[in-house]
C-alpha cells in the first residue's frame, strides 16, 4: 500500500481529519442525524439558530445527540435575507458558547435561495472586524470570491448549484478559477446531489465539501453518509495523484513488442 | 404582574422577575441558550440583574439542525 503523506485540512486555524462538513437539517430525528454524522466521519457540522420551544420542555435538543465538545459546531445564518438579520443571528450564536467560527449565508431570493452578495460582503466586513472567523457561502463568481477573501473571509464557499437542488456542480470552470486564485480554503457548499458530485469537486482541487440534503434526503441517509466519506477521500487522493492527460486517440495499454 | 412577549408569545410573569427567574420557570439551562432582551443580547452573567417589565420582548434561542 502506498503510504500517503498526512493530508491535513486546516480551516480558520482548526485542523480537521475530514474534508467533509455536514449539515444537520432535514433528518427524520436526532438519532438519525447523529448516526449519519458519525458515518460521514465529519469533524464539523453546521447548525442553525432558532427560538427554543417554550411550551414543550421535553422536546429533544440537538446538543444531547451531537456533543459540541467533540464535534465543531458551525453556526449558520440560514433564513437570513439581509445583513442585520445575519449579524443578529451570529452574535447570538457567539453569546451561546463563544462560537467565533461561523458560516455566513445571506439569501437574496426565496425560490433559488441564491446568496445576496452585496449584503454578504457587507456582513463579512463587519463580522471580521468583530473578531469572527467567517466561512462564507457565495456565488461562483471569481471576482466576488476574491473580494470576500480580501475582506478577511476564512473560507470561500461557492455553491455547486442551488441549495437543496441536488443538481451537482454546474460551473466547474468558475469553481476551478476560484480554487486557483484563493489562498484560503475553498469549500463547495450547496447543490451536491450524490457522492460522485463530491468526488468531482475534490478532483477539481476543492479543499472540502459541505453536504446536507444529499445525505439527509437519501433513501438510506447513513449509507449515503459513508458513500460521501469515501467519495471525498477518493476525490482528494485522485487530485493529489494528478490525473493522466486526455487524448483524442487511443494508446494501447499492452506493449506492441513481442506480439505473436 | 407584567405582560411580556417571550419568543413571540404573550406571557404573564410576576413583578421583580429577572431573566434568570424566567429560565428557571421554564427549566432552561443557561448554558445552551442565548438571550435577546428588547433587541439587545444579554450576557449570561447579567441574567440575574436584568428585571423584566411590561411589554418587554425576550427571545431565547438555541442551536437546531441546519445546513
Amino acid at each position: 500500500m502506498v503510504k500517503l503523506k498526512k493530508d491535513i485540512f486546516k480551516v480558520a486555524g482548526k485542523s480537521l481529519d475530514s474534508r467533509l462538513i455536514v449539515g444537520t437539517g432535514k433528518y427524520k430525528n436526532f438519532t438519525e442525524t447523529a448516526k449519519a454524522v458519525k458515518a460521514s466521519g465529519a469533524n464539523m457540522v453546521t447548525v442553525a439558530v432558532r427560538r427554543i420551544n417554550i411550551l414543550d420542555k421535553k422536546k429533544p435538543i440537538l446538543t444531547d445527540y451531537l456533543n459540541p465538545k467533540k464535534i465543531i459546531y458551525l453556526p449558520n445564518t440560514a433564513g437570513c435575507y439581509n445583513s442585520e438579520e445575519a449579524l443578529r443571528t451570529l452574535r447570538l450564536a457567539r453569546e451561546m458558547g463563544g462560537w467565533k467560527l461561523v458560516k455566513l449565508e445571506v439569501l437574496g431570493d426565496k425560490r433559488t435561495l441564491y446568496p445576496n452578495m452585496l449584503e454578504t460582503i457587507k456582513s463579512t466586513k463587519i463580522l471580521v472586524k468583530e473578531g469572527f472567523k467567517v466561512m462564507v457561502y457565495c456565488t461562483d463568481d471569481p471576482l466576488l470570491a476574491r473580494n470576500l477573501e480580501d475582506n478577511g473571509a476564512s473560507a470561500i464557499m461557492p455553491l455547486a448549484s442551488p441549495i437543496g437542488s441536488g443538481l451537482g456542480l454546474q460551473n466547474k470552470t468558475n469553481i476551478s478559477l476560484i480554487i486557483k486564485q484563493s489562498k484560503v480554503p475553498v469549500i463547495v457548499d450547496a447543490g451536491i446531489g450524490t457522492a460522485s458530485d463530491a468526488t468531482i469537486a475534490m478532483e477539481l482541487g476543492c479543499d472540502g465539501v459541505l453536504i446536507n440534503s444529499a445525505i439527509a434526503n437519501a433513501k438510506k441517509p447513513i449509507l449515503m453518509a459513508t458513500a460521501f466519506k469515501e467519495a471525498i477521500t477518493s476525490g482528494r487522493n485522485s487530485y493529489l495523484a494528478g490525473r493522466m492527460r486526455k487524448s483524442d486517440f487511443a494508446s494501447p495499454s499492452s506493449p506492441s513488442k513481442g506480439i505473436i | 404582574m407584567a405582560k411580556i412577549q417571550l419568543n413571540g408569545k404573550k406571557v404573564v410573569i410576576k413583578t421583580n422577575y429577572s431573566i434568570f427567574d424566567l429560565l428557571k420557570k421554564y427549566k432552561i439551562s443557561n448554558k445552551k441558550v442565548a438571550i435577546e432582551y428588547n433587541g439587545i443580547i444579554i450576557q449570561k452573567r447579567n441574567y440575574k440583574k436584568k428585571f423584566l417589565k411590561d411589554k418587554d420582548k425576550v427571545e431565547i434561542v438555541h442551536f437546531i439542525g441546519g445546513g
